[in-house]
C-alpha cells in the first residue's frame, strides 16, 4: 500500500479539516471507491477508516477480526462469506471451518455498535446468535444465507433481546427446526421489523402471532412465508399488510372454494406494490390464478419450486408485464419458454433449475429451443442459469447474438461430457462463441464436451471475467493455464474433475494474490504441487482436503486463497494448511 | 485402497468379476478418487457398476473424460444444486406419495424379494425386529463403531444418492426419507460397511 506523505507546500495544500473530509468520503458507499479512496494517501486512509460504515468480507479467511475491527472501528454493517461455494454441493466436510464466533468476540469490543450482519456459507451456532442478541445494543438486522450449525433456539433469542429488529432473514440454511415458537419470542410491543423471512422453516408458527406481528410493524415491506403456511392465513396477512413489496407465498397448494379463491384474490389485489413474488412450493393452477391482480409491478418472480407446467405459466406471464427476473423449473418445459419469449420483453434474467436431476429418464424437460426462444423475445437478457440434458453449439452462438450484453452465463449440461447432440462435436464452440460475443462477461459456467479449446478461447477473448466455474471439462494442464495468462480479471476459479495438474496449479502463481480463491478438487494436483505452491507465495493459504482412503501424495480437494490472517488455526484434522510462512 | 480395485493395463479386472453380491459391494465406501493409467480424472464416485463401464470407454482410447459414462446420481455434487433446493425437491416428492413407505427387501440367497411399509415402524429396533421376522435371521447388535456384531447377515439400504449404507448410521428420520430400498447382506459380503463380523 503506498501511503505517499502530504504536500507540505501551503499552496498545494488541500488539507480539509477531517470532518469535512469524512462528510465526503461518506457519500462513497461502494467498497471498491473506498478502497481506492484509502489508497490517495495517510490522511485519507485514516478518514476512510473513520468513516467507513460497511465492509464486505469475501473470505473470512483473508483477513482476520482484529484487524478488521482496529481499522475500521465505526462499522455498522459487515457482509461475511465463508465456506467455498462448493460446500453448497456437499464437496466440503461438514467442520471445515468459518465459524462467525470470534468475529463477534473481537466486534463486541471493537465494534460494539454493529447494526447489521449478513453471512454467508458461515457456521452460526445458537451461542454465536445469543451472544449478538446480548452483546450488540443497536443490532437491527440479521441475514443468513446457507448458514449451518444453529436451530430455531437460537432465532428465538434474537427475536427475544434485540428490541429495535429491523430484519431478520433466515434462507437456505441447514437448521435444526425444532418448534416454531421463536416468532412468540419478540415481545407483544415489538413493531420494527421491515424484512422477515422465515421460508427456509418446516415447523408451523403460531398463526395468530404472525398475524399480530404483521399488523403492528407497519413498516412490514418484506414477508417471506414458510412452507406450512395456509393460504387462509396468507388471506388475512395481505388484508393487513398491502404495502408489502416482497411476498413469499407460502405452498399454494390447498383446495380453495369459490368463496375462498375470490378473497384471495380480491387480497392480492390489495397489494400494490408488489415486485418481488416467491414461495408457491407445490402451486395447484387453479390457485395461482389469484395472484394475478398483484402482478402488474412485479419484477421478480421465483416459481422455482413448484412444477409449474407450460399452459399454466403462458396463462400468468401475460400478468407481468414488467418482468425483469424469472427463475422456474424445467417442468415448464420449451413451450413455457416460448410463452417467456412472447411475454416478457424486458427479462433480464432467467433461471431453469430441473425438477428431478437425477432422474435419467425425464421426458419433459427443457432443451436447445427452449433457451433460444427466450434469447429471441428477451433481447435484453444478461443472466442465465440453465439446467438442461441437451444442448448444440449452434443454438447457444444464436442465443449470444440475439442477446450480447450477457454478464452472467451459467450452462449446466447434466450429463457429465455430453456433446452437441446433433453434430456429436465438443461444446467448444458454444462458449468460444459466448466469450466472443459477450464482451461484458464476469461470470461463466461451462459444462458438456469440452476440450482445451473452450479454455483457448475464455484466455483470449473473456478480458472482463471474474468468475469462471469448471467441470469435467478440459485435455491438460494447458486449458487451465489458457484461462491464468489470459484472465487478467478473475476473481474466482473453481474446477471439479478436470485433468488439471501441478503444471497447471503452478502457472497460476502470479495471480492468485489477486484473486479471491481457487477450487481444485478431484484434479491432478499432488500435495508436493501444494507445497511448492505454498512455498512461492508466502501470502496465500494453500489448504488440502484429505478424503478417507486416498493417496498419501494426491491432493484430493485444493482451496488456495489471498490473506492477510496467514494460515488459519482452526481446520479440522482432515484439512492440511500449506504455508510459506 | 481397500477392495482391491487392481488395474494392469488399465483393465479393472477386480469390476468384471463374476459375483453373486452387487458390483461394487467389495469396495469401501468413501473412496478417494480412483486413478487409471490414462489419468483421467475420475469424480469421487461412490461405488457403482457404472464406474467399471467408465474405465472400459477410457481404455478403448476415447478422448472423452471417462466421467461421461458415469451414471449422474453417482457422482457427488453433481448436477450442482444446493441441498436445500434438492431437499425440497425430495420432500415434495415423498409427499407426494400415497400413504405408506413401500421399500422392496432382499435377501442374499433368498429365492425373491418383500415389500415393507417404512411407516409403520416407529425407529430402528422395530424395523429390525420385523425383518429378523420376515426372513428368519438375527442381526446382532448393532453399534457405531462396528456395525451389527454377532450375525452372519447384515442389513443395508440404498440412498437417495444411490449410497449402500449400513442400517442404524443414520437418524430414523433421514433414514426414513433416503432409504430406496433394503438388502440383507451376507455379512462376509458386507465387510467395509462396519461390520464386525
Amino acid at each position: 500500500m503506498d501511503l505517499s506523505p502530504k504536500q507540505s507546500s501551503p499552496s498545494e495544500s488541500t488539507r480539509f479539516p477531517d470532518e469535512v473530509l469524512e462528510r465526503v468520503l461518506a457519500l462513497l458507499t461502494s467498497p471498491k471507491d473506498r478502497n481506492a479512496v484509502s489508497l490517495v494517501c495517510k490522511d485519507w486512509y485514516t478518514a476512510d477508516s473513520w468513516s467507513r460504515r460497511h465492509v464486505f468480507i469475501g473470505n473470512c479467511y483473508s483477513v482476520s477480526p482484529e484487524i478488521v475491527a482496529r481499522r475500521f472501528p465505526r462499522i455498522r454493517s459487515v457482509t461475511l462469506k465463508g465456506k467455498p461455494r462448493f460446500s453448497d454441493f456437499n464437496l466440503v466436510p461438514d467442520n471445515w471451518g468459518a465459524d462467525v464466533h470470534s468475529w463477534l468476540l473481537v466486534f463486541a469490543s471493537g465494534c460494539p455498535f454493529l447494526e447489521e450482519l449478513r453471512l454467508k456459507r458461515m457456521r452460526v451456532t445458537d451461542e454465536s446468535l445469543e451472544f449478538l442478541a446480548l452483546n450488540f445494543p443497536n443490532f437491527r438486522a440479521l441475514s443468513l444465507l446457507s448458514c449451518d450449525g444453529f436451530s430455531t433456539s437460537g432465532l428465538a433469542t434474537v427475536a427475544t433481546h434485540c428490541k429495535n429488529l429491523t430484519e431478520l432473514d433466515i434462507q437456505e440454511n441447514g437448521i435444526e427446526d425444532l418448534s416454531g415458537d421463536w416468532l412468540s419470542c419478540f415481545p407483544e410491543n415489538f413493531n420494527t421489523l421491515e424484512v422477515l423471512n422465515f421460508s427456509n422453516l418446516i415447523t408451523d408458527v403460531n398463526p395468530g402471532v404472525l398475524e399480530r406481528l404483521v399488523s403492528r410493524c407497519r413498516s412490514l415491506k418484506v414477508l417471506k412465508l414458510n412452507r406450512t403456511s395456509s393460504l387462509d392465513r396468507l388471506q388475512r396477512l395481505l388484508v393487513s399488510a398491502p404495502q408489502l413489496t416482497e411476498l413469499g407465498a407460502g405452498s399454494f397448494s390447498e383446495e380453495l372454494t369459490l368463496q375462498q379463491h375470490a378473497e384471495l384474490k380480491y387480497a392480492f389485489g390489495l397489494c400494490k406494490n408488489l415486485s418481488v413474488l416467491s414461495g408457491f412450493w407445490d402451486a395447484s393452477a387453479l390457485n395461482l390464478s389469484a395472484v394475478y391482480p398483484a402482478c402488474s409491478r412485479l419484477s421478480f418472480l421465483n416459481m422455482s419450486y413448484t412444477a409449474l407446467q407450460s399452459p399454466e405459466l403462458a396463462s400468468l406471464l401475460p400478468h407481468c408485464p414488467c418482468l425483469r427476473r424469472l427463475w422456474v423449473l424445467d417442468s415448464v418445459g420449451d413451450k413455457g419458454l416460448e410463452a417467456v419469449g412472447a411475454n416478457c420483453p424486458s427479462l433480464e434474467e432467467i433461471r431453469v433449475f430441473p425438477t428431478d436431476p437425477f432422474d435419467e429418464d425425464m421426458l419433459h424437460t427443457v432443451t436447445e429451443s427452449g433457451i433460444v426462444a427466450v434469447s429471441q423475445g428477451c433481447p435484453k437478457l444478461h443472466y442465465i442459469l440453465y439446467f438442461c440434458r441437451q444442448m448444440t453449439n449452434a443454438a447457444v452462438a444464436t442465443v449470444v447474438r440475439n442477446c450480447p450484453d450477457f454478464t452472467h452465463f451459467r450452462l449446466c449440461i447434466m450429463n457429465p461430457g455430453q456433446p452437441d447432440h446433433t453434430t456429436n462435436q465438443p461444446m467448444d464452440e458454444a462458449f468460444g462463441a459466448v466469450v466472443k460475443a459477450c464482451k461484458k462477461l464476469k461470470r461463466l459456467s461451462i459444462s458438456g464436451l469440452l476440450t482445451d479449446l473452450t479454455f483457448k478461447y475464455i484466455g483470449e477473448y473473456a478480458k472482463n471475467l471474474e468468475a469462471l466455474s469448471v467441470a469435467f471439462a478440459g485435455s491438460s494442464d494447458l486449458g487451465m493455464q489458457y484461462v491464468m495468462e489470459g484472465c487478467s480479471k478473475l476473481k474466482k476459479l473453481e474446477i471439479r474433475d478436470c485433468p488439471f495438474g501441478n503444471v497447471a496449479l503452478l502457472s497460476g502463481l502470479e495471480r492468485y494474490e489477486s484473486m479471491r480463491s481457487l477450487w481444485m478438487s478431484a484434479c491432478n494436483v499432488t500435495i508436493d504441487g501444494c507445497r511448492s505452491l505454498a512455498r512461492e507465495m508466502p501470502r496465500l493459504n494453500v489448504e488440502v482436503m484429505k478424503e478417507e482412503g486416498s493417496d498419501d501424495c494426491k491432493a484430493d480437494k485444493v482451496y488456495v486463497y489471498r490473506t492477510v490472517a496467514g494460515p488459519r488455526r482452526d481446520a479440522p484434522p482432515s484439512v492440511l494448511t500449506f504455508s510459506g510462512l | 485402497m481397500e477392495g482391491g480395485v487392481a488395474y494392469e493395463n488399465g483393465l479393472n479386472f477386480k469390476a468384471t468379476e463374476l459375483t453373486l453380491g452387487l458390483p461394487g459391494s467389495g469396495e469401501t465406501e468413501g473412496q478417494g478418487g480412483v486413478r487409471n493409467n490414462n489419468k483421467r480424472p475420475m469424480p469421487t464416485p461412490e461405488t457403482n457398476e457404472e464406474e467399471s463401464q467408465a474405465h472400459k470407454a477410457a481404455d478403448r482410447g476415447s478422448t472423452a473424460p471417462a466421467a461421461k459414462m458415469l451414471c449422474r446420481a453417482q457422482i457427488v455434487g453433481w448436477p450442482p444444486i444446493r441441498s436445500y433446493r434438492k431437499n425440497s425437491l425430495q420432500a415434495k416428492n415423498s409427499e407426494g406419495e400415497a400413504s405408506g413407505m413401500y421399500v422392496k427387501v432382499s435377501m442374499d440367497g433368498a429365492p425373491y424379494l418383500r415389500k415393507i411399509d417404512l411407516k409403520v415402524y416407529r425407529d430402528y429396533p422395530e424395523l429390525l425386529k420385523a425383518l429378523e421376522a420376515m426372513f428368519k435371521f438375527a442381526a446382532g447388535v448393532y453399534s457405531e463403531r462396528e456395525g451389527y456384531k454377532g450375525s452372519e447377515y447384515v442389513p443395508t439400504y440404498e440412498d437417495k444418492d444411490g449410497d449402500w449404507m449400513l442400517v442404524g448410521d443414520v437418524p430414523w428420520d433421514m433414514f426414513m426419507s433416503s432409504c430406496k430400498r433394503l438388502r440383507i447382506m451376507k455379512g462376509s459380503e458386507a465387510r467395509g460397511l462396519g461390520c464386525g463380523v
